[in-house]
Protein backbone atom coordinates (compact mmCIF):
# COMPACT_ATOMS: atom_id res chain seq x y z
CA UNK A 1 0.00 0.00 0.00
CA UNK A 2 2.89 2.34 0.74
CA UNK A 3 3.92 2.33 -2.92
CA UNK A 4 0.37 3.26 -3.91
CA UNK A 5 -0.13 5.95 -1.29
CA UNK A 6 -0.40 9.32 -3.01
CA UNK A 7 2.61 11.62 -2.55
CA UNK A 8 1.70 14.96 -1.00
CA UNK A 9 2.85 17.12 -3.92
CA UNK A 10 1.09 15.53 -6.84
CA UNK A 11 -1.67 13.10 -6.22
CA UNK A 12 -2.22 11.62 -9.63
CA UNK A 13 -2.90 7.99 -10.42
CA UNK A 14 -2.81 6.59 -13.93
CA UNK A 15 -5.43 3.90 -14.32
CA UNK A 16 -5.15 1.28 -17.06
CA UNK A 17 -8.12 -1.08 -17.46
CA UNK A 18 -7.03 -4.20 -19.30
CA UNK A 19 -8.61 -7.42 -20.51
CA UNK A 20 -6.50 -9.88 -22.49
CA UNK A 21 -3.93 -7.22 -23.39
CA UNK A 22 -0.71 -9.18 -22.82
CA UNK A 23 0.67 -7.90 -26.12
CA UNK A 24 0.27 -4.23 -25.29
CA UNK A 25 -0.04 -3.60 -21.57
CA UNK A 26 3.67 -3.78 -20.73
CA UNK A 27 4.53 -1.21 -23.39
CA UNK A 28 1.72 1.07 -22.26
CA UNK A 29 2.99 0.96 -18.65
CA UNK A 30 6.52 1.81 -19.79
CA UNK A 31 5.27 4.67 -21.96
CA UNK A 32 3.21 6.05 -19.08
CA UNK A 33 6.24 5.89 -16.80
CA UNK A 34 8.37 7.84 -19.23
CA UNK A 35 5.58 10.40 -19.79
CA UNK A 36 4.89 10.98 -16.08
CA UNK A 37 7.83 9.60 -14.07
CA UNK A 38 7.22 8.62 -10.42
CA UNK A 39 3.45 8.61 -10.92
CA UNK A 40 1.77 5.48 -9.57
CA UNK A 41 0.34 3.27 -12.30
CA UNK A 42 -2.53 0.92 -11.57
CA UNK A 43 -3.51 -1.75 -14.05
CA UNK A 44 -6.97 -3.17 -13.37
CA UNK A 45 -6.94 -6.68 -14.77
CA UNK A 46 -10.50 -7.71 -15.66
CA UNK A 47 -9.79 -11.40 -15.05
CA UNK A 48 -7.76 -11.80 -18.25
CA UNK A 49 -7.22 -15.28 -19.65
CA UNK A 50 -3.72 -14.42 -20.84
CA UNK A 51 -0.57 -13.04 -19.20
CA UNK A 52 -1.85 -9.45 -18.85
CA UNK A 53 -1.35 -9.43 -15.09
CA UNK A 54 2.23 -10.72 -15.10
CA UNK A 55 3.23 -8.45 -18.02
CA UNK A 56 1.86 -5.42 -16.18
CA UNK A 57 3.65 -6.40 -12.97
CA UNK A 58 6.88 -7.06 -14.84
CA UNK A 59 6.64 -3.58 -16.36
CA UNK A 60 6.42 -2.14 -12.86
CA UNK A 61 2.71 -1.39 -12.46
CA UNK A 62 0.59 -2.24 -9.46
CA UNK A 63 -2.19 -4.62 -10.42
CA UNK A 64 -5.73 -4.70 -9.09
CA UNK A 65 -6.87 -8.18 -10.10
CA UNK A 66 -10.63 -8.69 -10.35
CA UNK A 67 -11.81 -12.16 -9.29
CA UNK A 68 -14.18 -12.45 -12.26
CA UNK A 69 -14.81 -10.59 -15.50
CA UNK A 70 -16.90 -7.46 -14.92
CA UNK A 71 -16.72 -5.70 -18.26
CA UNK A 72 -15.18 -2.31 -18.93
CA UNK A 73 -17.40 -0.23 -16.64
CA UNK A 74 -17.04 -2.52 -13.63
CA UNK A 75 -13.31 -2.73 -14.25
CA UNK A 76 -12.82 1.05 -14.42
CA UNK A 77 -15.08 1.61 -11.42
CA UNK A 78 -12.98 -0.82 -9.34
CA UNK A 79 -9.94 1.34 -10.11
CA UNK A 80 -11.86 4.51 -9.26
CA UNK A 81 -12.98 2.99 -5.97
CA UNK A 82 -9.46 2.06 -4.96
CA UNK A 83 -8.10 5.47 -6.03
CA UNK A 84 -10.81 7.20 -4.02
CA UNK A 85 -10.14 5.08 -0.95
CA UNK A 86 -6.41 5.76 -1.21
CA UNK A 87 -7.05 9.51 -1.37
CA UNK A 88 -5.94 10.39 -4.89
CA UNK A 89 -6.96 13.80 -6.21
CA UNK A 90 -6.75 13.00 -9.90
CA UNK A 91 -7.11 9.82 -11.91
CA UNK A 92 -6.33 9.62 -15.59
CA UNK A 93 -7.51 6.57 -17.48
CA UNK A 94 -5.43 5.25 -20.33
CA UNK A 95 -6.58 2.17 -22.23
CA UNK A 96 -4.41 -0.94 -22.03
CA UNK A 97 -4.45 -1.57 -25.79
CA UNK A 98 -2.02 1.24 -26.61
CA UNK A 99 -4.52 3.42 -28.49
CA UNK A 100 -4.04 6.37 -26.16
CA UNK A 101 -0.70 8.13 -26.37
CA UNK A 102 0.54 8.57 -22.79
CA UNK A 103 2.56 11.63 -23.83
CA UNK A 104 -0.74 13.53 -23.59
CA UNK A 105 -1.22 12.73 -19.90
CA UNK A 106 0.40 16.05 -18.82
CA UNK A 107 -2.09 17.93 -21.07
CA UNK A 108 -5.04 16.16 -19.42
CA UNK A 109 -3.58 16.72 -15.95
CA UNK A 110 -2.97 20.42 -16.63
CA UNK A 111 -6.61 20.84 -17.63
CA UNK A 112 -7.73 19.07 -14.45
CA UNK A 113 -5.44 21.15 -12.26
CA UNK A 114 -6.93 24.36 -13.64
CA UNK A 115 -9.91 23.45 -11.49
CA UNK A 116 -12.68 24.69 -13.77
CA UNK A 117 -14.06 21.23 -14.54
CA UNK A 118 -14.54 17.84 -12.92
CA UNK A 119 -13.67 15.73 -15.96
CA UNK A 120 -11.33 16.09 -18.91
CA UNK A 121 -11.82 14.13 -22.11
CA UNK A 122 -8.83 13.44 -24.28
CA UNK A 123 -10.35 14.05 -27.68
CA UNK A 124 -9.11 12.85 -31.05
CA UNK A 125 -11.22 15.49 -32.78
CA UNK A 126 -10.24 18.76 -31.08
CA UNK A 127 -7.21 18.99 -33.32
CA UNK A 128 -8.74 16.63 -35.87
CA UNK A 129 -6.57 13.67 -34.94
CA UNK A 130 -9.19 11.07 -35.70
CA UNK A 131 -7.50 9.38 -38.62
CA UNK A 132 -7.30 6.04 -36.77
CA UNK A 133 -11.06 5.86 -36.25
CA UNK A 134 -12.85 3.28 -38.36
CA UNK A 135 -15.96 4.19 -40.38
CA UNK A 136 -18.36 2.41 -38.04
CA UNK A 137 -17.02 4.14 -34.96
CA UNK A 138 -16.91 7.51 -36.76
CA UNK A 139 -20.60 7.11 -37.68
CA UNK A 140 -21.40 6.20 -34.07
CA UNK A 141 -19.54 9.26 -32.81
CA UNK A 142 -21.49 11.56 -35.16
CA UNK A 143 -24.77 9.95 -34.07
CA UNK A 144 -24.04 10.24 -30.35
CA UNK A 145 -22.79 13.82 -30.74
CA UNK A 146 -26.26 14.66 -32.06
CA UNK A 147 -27.99 12.71 -29.26
CA UNK A 148 -25.90 14.28 -26.51
CA UNK A 149 -25.99 17.87 -27.77
CA UNK A 150 -29.44 18.76 -26.34
CA UNK A 151 -28.91 16.69 -23.18
CA UNK A 152 -25.58 18.24 -22.26
CA UNK A 153 -26.54 21.67 -23.55
CA UNK A 154 -23.22 21.94 -25.34
CA UNK A 155 -21.36 20.04 -28.02
CA UNK A 156 -19.03 17.16 -27.26
CA UNK A 157 -16.63 16.20 -30.03
CA UNK A 158 -15.45 12.80 -28.86
CA UNK A 159 -18.14 11.21 -26.66
CA UNK A 160 -16.75 7.66 -26.99
CA UNK A 161 -13.23 8.53 -25.88
CA UNK A 162 -11.92 6.47 -22.99
CA UNK A 163 -8.97 8.80 -22.49
CA UNK A 164 -10.47 10.50 -19.47
CA UNK A 165 -9.19 12.36 -16.44
CA UNK A 166 -11.29 13.02 -13.34
CA UNK A 167 -10.76 15.06 -10.21
CA UNK A 168 -11.66 13.90 -6.72
CA UNK A 169 -15.24 15.19 -6.90
CA UNK A 170 -15.97 13.16 -10.02
CA UNK A 171 -13.97 10.27 -8.55
CA UNK A 172 -16.33 10.21 -5.57
CA UNK A 173 -19.35 10.21 -7.87
CA UNK A 174 -18.00 7.51 -10.18
CA UNK A 175 -16.93 5.34 -7.23
CA UNK A 176 -20.58 5.16 -6.26
CA UNK A 177 -22.30 5.34 -9.67
CA UNK A 178 -20.72 4.29 -12.91
CA UNK A 179 -22.25 2.80 -16.05
CA UNK A 180 -21.18 -0.80 -16.29
CA UNK A 181 -21.07 -2.00 -19.88
CA UNK A 182 -20.22 0.84 -22.31
CA UNK A 183 -19.45 3.62 -19.87
CA UNK A 184 -18.07 6.59 -21.80
CA UNK A 185 -21.26 8.14 -23.17
CA UNK A 186 -23.46 7.36 -20.19
CA UNK A 187 -20.80 8.75 -17.85
CA UNK A 188 -21.24 12.14 -19.54
CA UNK A 189 -24.95 12.09 -18.75
CA UNK A 190 -24.27 10.97 -15.17
CA UNK A 191 -21.90 13.93 -14.90
CA UNK A 192 -24.51 16.29 -16.35
CA UNK A 193 -27.09 15.09 -13.82
CA UNK A 194 -24.82 16.37 -11.09
CA UNK A 195 -24.19 19.61 -12.99
CA UNK A 196 -20.51 18.74 -13.22
CA UNK A 197 -18.43 20.27 -16.00
CA UNK A 198 -16.13 18.70 -18.55
CA UNK A 199 -13.65 20.00 -21.07
CA UNK A 200 -12.03 18.36 -24.08
CA UNK A 201 -8.35 18.60 -24.81
CA UNK A 202 -6.55 17.38 -27.92
CA UNK A 203 -4.95 13.95 -27.55
CA UNK A 204 -3.22 11.63 -29.96
CA UNK A 205 -4.84 8.30 -30.72
CA UNK A 206 -3.12 5.39 -32.40
CA UNK A 207 -4.19 2.03 -33.77
CA UNK A 208 -4.43 -0.64 -31.05
CA UNK A 209 -1.22 -2.62 -30.63
CA UNK A 210 -2.79 -6.02 -30.15
CA UNK A 211 -6.05 -7.77 -29.37
CA UNK A 212 -9.46 -6.77 -30.65
CA UNK A 213 -11.96 -4.07 -29.77
CA UNK A 214 -14.81 -5.19 -27.55
CA UNK A 215 -17.21 -3.46 -29.95
CA UNK A 216 -17.25 -5.54 -33.10
CA UNK A 217 -19.40 -4.82 -36.14
CA UNK A 218 -21.99 -7.35 -34.96
CA UNK A 219 -22.15 -5.82 -31.51
CA UNK A 220 -22.53 -2.27 -32.84
CA UNK A 221 -26.32 -2.38 -33.01
CA UNK A 222 -26.52 -3.78 -29.49
CA UNK A 223 -24.08 -1.07 -28.41
CA UNK A 224 -26.24 1.72 -29.88
CA UNK A 225 -29.46 0.38 -28.33
CA UNK A 226 -27.80 -0.25 -24.98
CA UNK A 227 -26.19 3.18 -24.79
CA UNK A 228 -29.34 4.97 -25.99
CA UNK A 229 -31.35 3.19 -23.30
CA UNK A 230 -28.74 4.06 -20.68
CA UNK A 231 -28.77 7.71 -21.76
CA UNK A 232 -32.58 7.76 -21.74
CA UNK A 233 -32.74 6.27 -18.23
CA UNK A 234 -30.21 8.79 -16.96
CA UNK A 235 -32.18 11.63 -18.54
CA UNK A 236 -35.31 10.39 -16.75
CA UNK A 237 -33.41 10.43 -13.45
CA UNK A 238 -32.20 13.92 -14.27
CA UNK A 239 -35.74 15.19 -14.88
CA UNK A 240 -37.00 13.55 -11.70
CA UNK A 241 -34.24 15.18 -9.68
CA UNK A 242 -35.04 18.65 -11.04
CA UNK A 243 -38.71 18.34 -10.07
CA UNK B 1 -61.43 -26.60 -27.51
CA UNK B 2 -61.62 -29.02 -24.56
CA UNK B 3 -58.33 -30.52 -25.67
CA UNK B 4 -56.63 -27.13 -25.37
CA UNK B 5 -57.87 -26.76 -21.80
CA UNK B 6 -56.68 -30.29 -21.03
CA UNK B 7 -53.28 -29.50 -22.49
CA UNK B 8 -52.99 -26.40 -20.29
CA UNK B 9 -53.98 -28.48 -17.26
CA UNK B 10 -51.33 -31.09 -18.06
CA UNK B 11 -48.74 -28.39 -18.69
CA UNK B 12 -49.59 -26.77 -15.34
CA UNK B 13 -49.27 -30.08 -13.53
CA UNK B 14 -45.93 -30.80 -15.21
CA UNK B 15 -44.72 -27.30 -14.24
CA UNK B 16 -45.77 -27.78 -10.61
CA UNK B 17 -44.18 -31.24 -10.35
CA UNK B 18 -41.02 -30.06 -12.12
CA UNK B 19 -40.62 -27.03 -9.82
CA UNK B 20 -41.31 -29.12 -6.68
CA UNK B 21 -38.79 -31.69 -7.82
CA UNK B 22 -36.20 -28.95 -8.44
CA UNK B 23 -36.84 -27.52 -4.98
CA UNK B 24 -36.44 -31.00 -3.45
CA UNK B 25 -33.08 -31.44 -5.22
CA UNK B 26 -32.09 -27.90 -4.13
CA UNK B 27 -31.78 -26.70 -7.74
CA UNK B 28 -34.21 -23.88 -7.00
CA UNK B 29 -34.43 -22.10 -3.68
CA UNK B 30 -37.86 -22.18 -2.04
CA UNK B 31 -38.31 -18.39 -2.30
CA UNK B 32 -37.86 -18.51 -6.09
CA UNK B 33 -40.20 -21.47 -6.52
CA UNK B 34 -43.20 -19.68 -5.03
CA UNK B 35 -43.87 -17.52 -8.12
CA UNK B 36 -43.72 -20.52 -10.46
CA UNK B 37 -45.89 -22.69 -8.19
CA UNK B 38 -48.42 -19.92 -7.85
CA UNK B 39 -48.52 -19.37 -11.62
CA UNK B 40 -48.88 -23.14 -12.19
CA UNK B 41 -51.64 -23.45 -9.60
CA UNK B 42 -53.63 -20.53 -11.04
CA UNK B 43 -53.32 -21.98 -14.54
CA UNK B 44 -54.40 -25.41 -13.31
CA UNK B 45 -57.48 -24.01 -11.59
CA UNK B 46 -58.40 -21.96 -14.68
CA UNK B 47 -57.87 -24.95 -16.99
CA UNK B 48 -60.11 -27.22 -14.88
CA UNK B 49 -62.79 -24.73 -13.81
CA UNK B 50 -64.40 -23.80 -17.13
CA UNK B 51 -67.30 -21.81 -15.68
CA UNK B 52 -64.77 -19.48 -14.07
CA UNK B 53 -63.10 -18.99 -17.47
CA UNK B 54 -66.46 -18.21 -19.02
CA UNK B 55 -67.21 -15.62 -16.34
CA UNK B 56 -63.78 -14.01 -16.75
CA UNK B 57 -64.16 -13.98 -20.53
CA UNK B 58 -67.58 -12.37 -20.21
CA UNK B 59 -66.27 -9.76 -17.77
CA UNK B 60 -63.43 -8.95 -20.17
CA UNK B 61 -65.78 -8.86 -23.14
CA UNK B 62 -63.99 -11.76 -24.85
CA UNK B 63 -66.09 -14.28 -26.76
CA UNK B 64 -63.63 -17.17 -26.42
CA UNK B 65 -62.91 -18.41 -22.88
CA UNK B 66 -59.64 -20.04 -23.95
CA UNK B 67 -58.29 -16.65 -25.08
CA UNK B 68 -59.08 -15.35 -21.59
CA UNK B 69 -57.09 -18.27 -20.14
CA UNK B 70 -54.21 -17.59 -22.55
CA UNK B 71 -54.15 -13.91 -21.55
CA UNK B 72 -54.06 -14.94 -17.90
CA UNK B 73 -51.26 -17.41 -18.54
CA UNK B 74 -49.24 -14.84 -20.51
CA UNK B 75 -49.70 -12.21 -17.82
CA UNK B 76 -48.74 -14.66 -15.05
CA UNK B 77 -45.50 -15.66 -16.78
CA UNK B 78 -44.62 -12.07 -17.63
CA UNK B 79 -45.01 -11.13 -13.96
CA UNK B 80 -42.84 -14.07 -12.87
CA UNK B 81 -40.18 -13.18 -15.46
CA UNK B 82 -40.24 -9.52 -14.43
CA UNK B 83 -39.79 -10.45 -10.77
CA UNK B 84 -36.85 -12.68 -11.71
CA UNK B 85 -35.31 -9.91 -13.83
CA UNK B 86 -35.50 -7.60 -10.82
CA UNK B 87 -33.88 -10.23 -8.66
CA UNK B 88 -31.13 -10.98 -11.20
CA UNK B 89 -30.36 -7.27 -11.60
CA UNK B 90 -30.04 -6.90 -7.84
CA UNK B 91 -27.80 -9.96 -7.59
CA UNK B 92 -25.68 -8.73 -10.52
CA UNK B 93 -25.13 -5.38 -8.79
CA UNK B 94 -24.23 -7.16 -5.55
CA UNK B 95 -21.87 -9.50 -7.39
CA UNK B 96 -20.05 -6.59 -9.08
CA UNK B 97 -19.68 -4.68 -5.81
CA UNK B 98 -18.48 -7.84 -4.07
CA UNK B 99 -15.91 -8.61 -6.80
CA UNK B 100 -14.60 -5.04 -6.67
CA UNK B 101 -14.38 -5.13 -2.87
CA UNK B 102 -12.59 -8.50 -2.91
CA UNK B 103 -10.07 -7.18 -5.45
CA UNK B 104 -9.49 -4.00 -3.42
CA UNK B 105 -9.07 -5.92 -0.15
CA UNK B 106 -6.65 -8.38 -1.78
CA UNK B 107 -4.70 -5.45 -3.18
CA UNK B 108 -4.48 -3.80 0.24
CA UNK B 109 -3.62 -7.08 1.95
CA UNK B 110 -0.79 -7.73 -0.49
CA UNK B 111 0.56 -4.23 0.03
CA UNK B 112 0.33 -4.67 3.80
CA UNK B 113 2.17 -8.01 3.67
CA UNK B 114 4.93 -6.43 1.59
CA UNK B 115 5.17 -3.61 4.11
CA UNK B 116 5.43 -6.06 7.03
CA UNK B 117 8.03 -8.20 5.31
CA UNK B 118 10.26 -5.31 4.21
CA UNK B 119 12.08 -4.69 7.59
CA UNK B 120 12.86 -8.41 7.98
CA UNK B 121 14.84 -8.53 4.74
Amino acid sequence: MSSMAPPAARRLLVLIPAFNEEGAVGGVVEEVRSAVPKTPILVVDDCSLDATRSRAEAAGAQVLALPHHLGLGGCVQAGYRLAYELGYDYVIRVDGDGQHDPRDIPTVLAALEKGDCEMVIGSRFVDDNGEHTNILRAAGIIFFRAVLRPILGRPVRDPTSGYVGVNRTALELFSATFPLEYPEIEALVVLQRKRFRFVEVPCRFRPRRSGRSTITAVKSLYYIIHVLLGVFVNVLKFEARRK
Amino acid sequence: MDRLFDMVAVFSLVLIVWVLSSVRRAHIRVEYSVSWLLAGAVLLVLALWRTLDDRIAMALGISDSFIALAIFAGAAFLIVLYRLSLRISGLNDSSITLAQQVAILEFKLKALNEKIQTPAR
